[in-house]
């Protein structure tokens, strides 16, 4: 007989409305209003990030940016179930994730500045350096979550990755591993609907969710643009994970509204009536709603909400732009832990040729010797 | 099969081995000394956990991992699913998490489908996190011909890897030195690609459980003054050969053993060079973009006025590894490396 796939669980319609769901609820019980009031604040902060980036690459600021505009309640609401010793490991979308976790907000664009390969210090918030190539840090998660089990800690290892990841040999490879060793690892895969210009469809011909089973992996799919919703399968799948029954696989249905990258033309490749049908599913408006609906979401605390976003957006602006460029020299730097003779060889040399162009310099060596 | 460790080795705790350091001279193989180096690494530091395909119960297919599960159990030697990128991935994790991690890679042909990890990922971290996050990694990789093998299974890709800044290369040619290497190559704070060369596991030497000389350090395996011969790994051996069979002739060669092939120890080969003014290179892996050109590249730049002839390459052919009845010609032999002599002396 055919199986059947998990089922799409939603907590908050799109209109804004609180549906009763058995399984999940108990999830989010502890949930309170003013909890998620500071949730549409968190989303509503990463959004005004995500809008200033951008702002600041068509500025000339930053080189490129990845919005997550339409992603925040996957990410939101995903961090925001961990406990400060679980470990993540994300792409390089994942910057709301990085907000949550206490990134200063100009670390958060210094990797799309070019000032550096990881905004942060991976042990600094238990967020390690964001990945570009596409699902290799999902094996990171294994072996990191391997670790802490042998440890005998009941820390979790979360990681995340698109649908376009989910056809790469390491994700796959990352869930035999978890499946074999029984590891405690979050998978959380956030199916945005595009890998750049590839619909979700190249991918998967069925649900990515439906995958995870055949790997001996238990699966969520849950709507990615309902925080609730997103919090309690996370923390289903924590909670696994500490009671020492494994890796579980949760896939976020959400949308990527914005371009891949702000190098990415979406026009080129999808229809705008698919774009502005998901905008009624947007994960901010309906919280928004809700909070409306339940007389929490006072004009005044929409006032403060929006402040703290434009707080944020100002720092993390002259955070950007006061960033002073890196020193030529340490692009030798940290290449090894250990010193290198080869390479010390080879900074000596550049180091004497920046040299040759100090003007004090300049007659004894003619510039260029 | 039966393995016996030196006894102190086996009997003595981690402080106290600092304390009373163990002198006693075994005779071991290569792959036996290996062993030992492994053994030592995995009793000295918890952190040190071993990843492979077949290393558990079985011992490797070479043997080299022989009896550690029984010893440190399946939380130190992880006997993994079959997939490289996911060992050397996984490695990476254990690594975030302050491991030691030493994977094993079955046989050189099968590293590529691990490329990808060990290059954009063991290779890259510390550099990508500025310094925050180290890659204690070792990569233990069986390489090199002779064997009578399968496709893929006496291949010689480290030239793949020196190209790769923030990784250590490494390749063995003796049993001491795979005892002391793999305990520096573990012990190290940067990955290390330790290369063993298969057709010399079964080559005996004598083993005192020391350190040693540092890794970065190349060998005068035999000194000369007319012609300064480089070679590592399974070519070692050889190239004494070689050397004694040009002493009958009247040449002196000095035979320099390697070890590091990412750092080169410079120093040594330019010391050397100066002094014999001829340079002849041999290694089993592929001529073009190999380790030999870019060190006769680096030696013309530093000692271009010390030389008296072109330096010479003896080396594999460009060629994909052949069949096991044409591998004697593409591997660097005895006579090979005579000619390649008879040439540097312009002979």
């Amino acid at each position: 007989m055919l199986e059947s796939s998990p089922e799409f669980v939603q907590l908050i319609t799109p209109d804004g409305v609180r549906v009763a769901n058995p399984e999940l609820d108990p999830w989010v019980a502890d949930v309170t209003d003013e909890q998620l009031a500071a949730l549409y604040e968190d989303m509503v902060v990463v959004r005004r990030i995500d809008t200033e980036a951008t702002a600041l690459q068509r500025q000339g600021e930053l080189g490129l940016w990845p919005p997550l505009l339409g992603q925040e309640a996957a990410q939101i609401g995903s961090v925001r179930a961990t406990r400060d010793d679980d470990f993540i490991f994300p792409s390089y979308r994942e910057n709301a994730v990085a907000y949550a976790r206490g990134v200063p907000f100009a670390d958060i664009v210094r990797v799309w500045r070019g000032n550096a390969q990881s905004g942060w210090d991976p042990y600094e918030h238990q967020l390690a350096a964001p990945n570009i190539i596409i699902g290799a840090q999902t094996l990171h998660a294994v072996g990191w979550a391997v670790g802490a089990k042998h440890d005998g800690v009941d820390s979790v290892a979360v990681t995340y990755f698109g649908d376009g990841a989910t056809s790469e040999g390491d994700v796959n490879e990352a869930m035999i591993f978890a499946a074999s060793f029984q590891a405690p690892v979050v998978f959380f895969c956030q199916n945005n609907h595009w890998a750049i210009s590839e619909p979700v469809g190249l991918q998967a011909v069925q649900s990515i969710a439906d995958r995870a089973p055949g790997f001996g992996i238990p699966s969520l799919r849950v709507d990615g643009n309902d925080v609730l919703a997103v919090i309690a399968a996370t923390r289903i799948g924590l909670d696994r994970a500490r009671r020492g029954e494994g890796p579980t696989f949760i896939e976020a249905v959400t949308y990527r509204m914005g371009p891949h990258t702000t190098a990415d033309d979406p026009t080129r490749y999808r229809d705008k009536a698919e774009l502005e049908a998901w905008k009624l599913k947007d994960p901010i408006l309906r919280v928004q709603r809700l909070l409306e609906s339940r007389g929490v979401l006072t004009p005044e605390l929409e006032a403060r909400t929006q402040a703290t976003a434009d707080t944020v957006a100002a720092e993390l602006r002259a955070g950007c732009i006061d960033m002073p460029d890196p020193e030529p020299l340490t692009v030798f730097d940290n290449v090894y832990a250990t010193p290198n003779a080869t390479l010390n060889r080879e900074r000596d040399r550049y180091a004497a040729y920046l040299s040759s162009f100090d003007s004090s310099n300049t007659e004894s060596t003619g510039g260029r010797s | 099969m039966t393995m016996t460790m030196p006894n102190a080795e086996t009997t003595t705790g981690t402080e106290a081995t600092q304390m009373t350091p163990d002198t006693s001279t075994r005779t071991l193989t290569l792959a036996k000394a290996i062993n030992a180096g492994l053994h030592r690494a995995l009793t000295d530091d918890p952190k040190v956990v071993l990843l492979g395909e077949d290393i558990g119960a079985l011992g490797g297919v070479f043997r080299v991992t022989s009896d550690l599960l029984a010893e440190f159990g399946h939380r130190r030697v992880i006997d993994t699913p079959l997939a490289e990128s996911a060992i050397i991935g996984m490695a990476v994790g254990l690594a975030y998490r302050g491991y030691r991690p030493v994977a094993e890679i079955q046989f050189d042909g099968f590293i590529y489908p691990g490329f990808d990890q060990i290059v954009s990922q063991v290779a890259k971290l510390h550099y990508r996190t500025q310094g925050a996050v180290k890659m204690p990694i070792t990569i233990r990789v069986p390489f090199g011909g002779g064997i009578g093998a399968a496709e893929h299974h006496s291949e010689s890709p480290e030239a793949y890897f020196t190209h790769t800044s923030g990784l250590r290369v490494i390749a063995v040619s003796n049993p001491q030195d795979a005892y002391s290497l793999i305990r520096q190559a573990i012990a190290s704070d940067d990955p290390v690609l330790y290369f063993e060369p298969k057709r010399r596991y079964h080559a005996k030497g004598e083993v005192i459980p020391e350190l040693g000389a540092s890794m970065e350090r190349a060998t005068i395996v035999a000194p000369g003054t007319d012609v300064t011969l480089v070679t590592y790994g399974p070519l070692v051996p050889t190239a004494r050969d070689a050397a004694l069979a040009a002493a009958d002739e009247g040449v002196s060669i000095e035979v320099i053993d390697l070890r590091s092939l990412s750092p080169v120890d410079y120093p040594t080969l330019e010391a050397s060079v100066r002094k014999t003014g001829r340079l002849v290179v041999t290694h089993e892996a592929n001529r073009t973009g190999g380790i030999g050109g870019e060190i006769i590249a680096s030696l013309t730049e530093s000692c271009f006025n010390y030389l008296e002839s072109a330096p010479v390459r003896v080396t594999g052919f460009d060629i994909p590894y052949p069949a096991a009845k044409l591998e004697s010609h593409h591997l660097p032999d005895l006579d090979r490396i005579l000619d390649g002599i008879d040439t540097a002396m312009g002979r």
